[in-house]
Parts: C-alpha cells; structure tokens; sequence
C-alpha cells in the first residue's frame, strides 16, 4: 500500500509531476544525445587514426618513435618475434618499414611523402587495406611497384599505370632513388595518412632503402583492444628490452588523447551544468511538495505512521517520478541515437577543416553504447535521492502538532 | 478501571517573552466505556490537553498515564507506536489520505499494526458498514460528503481496536444531519462495543449527548459533570 500511496501522490498534481517529469526528461535525452555524439565521434577518429597509423601496439627499436628514422629500424629477432605470436591475447605481428622522400611525377611538382612498406596481405586481413581501393590493386610479395593514397594521386595528377619517382635517403645514408609504376590508389579515409602515403611491398622498400631484413616496427594485432596494458606488460617479459620496446597507441600518440580529453572536458562542463538545472529543478518540486504536505505529515505521524515509513513513502515517491523521466529522456534519445549510428552526420566547412587537421574522417556518428543511458539515467536518478532528501529531513524533524497547525 | 491518567498535568509556551500556560496543573481521570465531552470557550486548553493525552505534545509537568503506560517517559518512535496501538484519533478536517479510498484509509491502520491483507480487508468493510457507508468503499475522500469523510475517519479510528478515541471538534466542519448521524454512530459504538471517547467540542449537539461534560477555562478544569 505505501508503493500505491507513493505512486497516486505523484499525480495528486499533475501539473507540477509532468512539469518536473519533463524537464528531467529533457535534461537527460540532451545528456544522452551530447554524449552519444561525443563518444561515437570519438570512437571513430580513435579507430580511424589507429587504423590508419600504429595499429594498436607496435614492437619497435628503442627510440624510433621519438626520432622516427631508418637509423632506428632493427631486424625483429626471430625467438623473440615467435615468443611474441605464441602469447595468449596476440592474433599477429605485421612487419612494417617507413621512411619519408620527396615524390615526383612529369605532370607536377614535387611533394613530400610517407613511404610505407608492408606485406599487403596481412594489412588487408587485419587493416581492410584492399577494401580501401578505388582503383587498381595493392603491391604483392616481391613485386616492384606502388599503391598511391588518394589526395597524393590527385595532387601528383598520377592514376594506374602511371610512374611516381621517389628520391630520398635510405639507410645509414645510402640513396634512395627509383621509379615504380602506380598499381593502385586508395581512400585511406584518414585525411592525413590520405595526403601523403605510398604502399610498397615490405621488400621492396628493403631493397630501395637499403635496409635488407629490417623494419621500423612489427603491428601487433591485440584479441581485445581494451586490454592492451595487461597484453603489453606480458609481451615485455617476452623481448629484449635493451634494445626494444612495447608502445600502445596512447603512448605512441598522446596528443590525440589530449584533444579528445580537453573537446571531452567541455563536454562535461556543459553536462554540469545541466545536471545543476536538473537538480534544482526537482529541489523546487520537494520544497514545494513538502511544504504542501507537511499537514499530511502530520497527521500521518499522529495516527502511528512511524517517520521511517513515511520517509521511505516520500523517498519513492521522487524515485519513481524520477524513473518515469529517465524512462522517457532514455526512451526518447534512443531512435534518434540509432538513427544517427546508422547515418553519421557529414561536416563541412570549418568543421571539415578541422577534423582533418587532427586526422580525422570528418563524420559524426553516435555512440549507442549502453553504458551511455546507464551513466547518465544513474546520475540524475542519484541527483533525485540525493534532492529528495530534503523530504527526509523534514520527516524527521516534523513536530505532528505544529504540522497540523499550518 | 481508568483508561486515562493524568496528574499535575501542565504545558506552558513561550510567547516573546511572556509565559502561556495552555493546560495548567490538570488531574483527570477517565474510565473505559465513558463518552466525555472537554468544553470551553475558545483557547481554554482544549486540543492542548487532547495532544497531551494523545502524546502528540510533552507536558511541562506532570504525568499522563494511558492504559497503565507513562506515555510521558516514552520516546518518540515508542510514542507513535503507542498511540498506532492504543490511541484512535478524528480530527476536525477529517484528514483521510486523500489518495486512497475509504476501504483503505480504513485498512491503511492496520496495515501499519502489520495485520495480515485479509484480516484488514474483512475488518475495513466490517467498520464501513458500521459507519453506514458498506456503498462508499470504493470512493476517494474529494469523491465524499463532509459527513461521509468524518464516518471513514472514525472507521480508522477504531481500526487498530484503540484503548480510547480522541476527538478534536469532530463535528466542526458538519451540517446538522450529518452531525446527529455521526454522533448516533459513535454513541451506539460507545453503548454496544463499550468504546471510549474523548471529544474536544464547542457544539451545542456534542455537548447534548455527551454522558459526562468537563469545561476546562485558561487551562484548568473548572467544571467536571456527569449526566
């Protein structure tokens, strides 16, 4: 009887419980909404980044990546390379070499490019490269020969079958120089990686720089992408680390987990704020209620109702008008959360621009991780409790005659 | 056999910086099955003697004995489990919980004494019917009469089987009609089922049937009759 009494009091006034109901409703759809966006945009400059850059964790020479040159390739020791395959978590180790040269075609001018050299069956099983193709193919083992991302084709006006020459400096100073056909061009979809990259097979970039059996860092592929420290700790155990060492992508590139931390911390600021407007919201309707009701109180105390119960009846009297209005902001978030999943917004303009200068595709899609309407359902249903409170002291420190009196 | 004792019984008041003695130095007595009326003009100390012996208020002074328990030791959890047990309470806006029917304002006692569904659903009904309203069960208190309202209440009242009924004004807010229905009711549970009552009233109808009339003025009884 005291659920029953909780739930009709909700709509003793019906007005004020669907005003309070709708502004934690509002409040929470927009919460939900904000950060779907947020974490689905970030979801997806994360994995586009790391696809089309590290990879997740990378086995490499002590301080490539702090000075990334040919200088600081290393040949992967093979008990060590096969130590690493056989741990638990590891699905594969992709060889890659990188270095940078200066890129020339007859049809423009020079440009500055990434040379990437890669077994491109592997990068296709593991990074979809082939699936990024929009013209010709990708360089097979042994095959001389160049993949071109897309934008550097279009800025060295170069298509399939034409020639890119590349002049550079290989290993230990040798020079790199050589004119390889263009066998494919690709959407890397990263507009950064999509400016500058050209696939090589990993031996023939070998053979152009000069570093016969070297590589600048073996990709591991990881089961569980959320796992990476513990995977990372086992596989230290594994190598030498004298002269190598393990890097996951956070460590690799800090900034972008900067940027998205500082864009994230506005995020919150906003969300604060709006948890506040909630919050005060629903105080106003517990003052109002228990001024309203402090006769009832009252009276209540003085027929034997002891003042736990009636606190408990007050308390899920809130909850539940808070549980309708988090039932229906997460109701109403969700379709269009799903929606936008589905069809991610396209940015342009400044936006656009910004996006790619963090690597980004420009595309905004939404999270529907439910973890999102758990979150934010939980806070303002613990904002409620914690506003509703005020009844509970109240309760407690009601005097029934003075109650009755008002 | 005394129901209610009270000895030396006082409640002052602060107002600014004067004293107020509400009740001053009472003794009463009432014994089981007594219909009584507290009469008095407006301030006498009326409903602050009904809250004292009702444990809603502290005496100042003195002591309040309800069925052989010094109500005036008790703290407050034992004090509103006293009073669910022992005491019946009607107040003069009736007070019914408003989002409830008549049926379970009525069982809404005895779901508080922990009594078995059943139990209070037959007991509800059993008291409605009492109080004349077996077709008015199902309704909500805006959906009844002042009258009707003030019959549920006394049905709560005597729901938890109470040592005694305090009645603040109980016919305050009542047409004439209604009035006599209430009292014919409550005098016939006084005379069958041996009910106490114990009113606080002003109305010349109450003051009529009650058996025994005690007139309190500034605090004190001046006045303890029986008919």
């Amino acid at each position: 009887m005291l659920v029953k009494i909780a739930w009709r009091n909700i709509w003793r006034n019906k007005r004020r419980s669907l005003i309070t109901l709708a502004s934690v409703a509002f409040a929470l759809f927009f919460a939900i909404i904000m950060r779907s966006m947020q974490l689905g945009t970030y979801d997806l400059a994360y994995s586009s980044v790391i696809n089309a850059t590290t990879g997740y964790m990378q086995w490499q020479a002590k301080g490539y990546w702090d000075k990334q040159s040919l200088e600081k390739s290393f040949a992967p020791d093979s008990l060590q390379r096969q130590a690493i395959e056989n741990t638990e978590g590891v699905v594969a180790l992709l060889p890659r070499l990188e270095s940078f040269a200066l890129l020339a075609s007859d049809k423009s001018e020079t440009k500055p490019g990434f040379l990437r050299g890669v077994n491109a069956h592997l990068e296709s099983q593991y990074f979809n490269l082939n699936e990024k193709l929009i013209a010709g193919r990708l360089p097979q083992s042994g095959e001389t020969g160049v993949t071109l991302a897309e934008k550097l084709a279009e800025s060295l006006k170069l298509n399939v079958g034409d020639t890119l020459v590349v002049i550079g400096q290989g290993y230990h100073g040798m020079s790199a120089n050589g004119k390889y056909p263009v066998l494919g061009i690709a959407d890397l979809k990263n507009p950064q990686a999509n400016k500058s990259t050209v696939y090589f097979d990993l031996k023939e970039l070998q053979f152009l720089t000069g570093a016969y059996g070297q590589v600048c860092a073996q990709v591991i592929i990881p089961e569980d992408h959320n796992e990476l420290d513990q995977l990372k700790n086992r596989l230290t155990a594994k190598i030498d680390t004298s002269s190598t060492e393990m890097l996951t992508w956070r460590e690799m590139m800090p900034e972008l987990i900067e940027a998205m931390e500082a864009d994230s911390a506005g995020g919150l600021a906003i969300l604060f704020i709006l948890y506040l407007v909630i919050g005060f919201g629903m105080l106003g309707t517990i003052l109002m209620l228990t001024a309203e009701r402090k006769p009832e109180f009252g009276i209540l105390l003085s027929i034997g109702m002891n003042r736990l119960r009636l606190a408990w009846s007050t308390f899920m009297e809130t909850t539940f008008l808070s549980f309708l209005g988090i039932l229906t902001g997460s109701l109403f978030a969700l379709p269009i959360a799903l929606y936008y999943h589905n069809n991610p917004i396209e940015l342009s303009g400044d936006m656009d621009a910004m996006m790619e200068d963090y690597g980004m595709e420009p595309l905004m899609p939404f999270s529907i991780d439910p973890e999102i309407w758990f979150t934010h359902g939980s806070i303002v249903l613990i904002i409620s409790l914690i506003v509703s409170l005020y009844a509970i002291v109240s309760i407690f420190r009601l005097n029934p005659v003075k109650a009755m009196r008002r | 056999m005394s129901v209610i004792e009270a000895k030396n019984l006082s409640r002052v008041y602060q107002d600014g910086e004067s004293l107020i003695r509400a009740v001053d130095q009472i003794d009463l007595s009432v014994k089981a099955g007594e219909f009584t009326a507290i009469i008095g003009p407006s301030g006498s100390g009326k409903t602050t003697l009904l809250n004292l012996i009702g444990g809603l208020d502290s005496p100042s002074e003195g002591t309040v004995i309800v069925d052989g328990k010094a109500i005036h030791e008790l703290k407050d959890n034992q004090l509103i489990n006293f009073r669910l047990q022992h005491i019946g309470f009607v107040f003069q806006a009736y007070n019914l919980i408003p989002v409830l029917t008549a049926q379970e304002n009525v069982e809404f006692i005895m779901l508080l004494q922990g009594e078995k569904p059943q139990l209070r659903e037959a007991r509800a009904k059993e008291l409605l019917t009492a109080v004349g309203l077996e077709n008015q069960m199902h309704k909500r208190p805006s959906e009844l009469s002042g009258g009707q309202q003030q019959r549920v209440a006394v049905a709560r009242a005597l729901a938890s089987k109470p040592s005694f009924v305090l009645a603040d004004e109980p016919t305050a807010n009542l047409d004439s009609k209604s009035t006599e229905d209430l009292l014919d009711i409550m005098h016939r549970l006084n005379k069958e089922e041996g009910i106490t009552f114990l009113f606080s009233t002003h109305d010349q109808r109450v003051i009529d049937r009650a058996e025994r009339l005690i007139y309190v003025e500034d605090g004190k009884i001046k006045n303890d009759t029986r008919s």
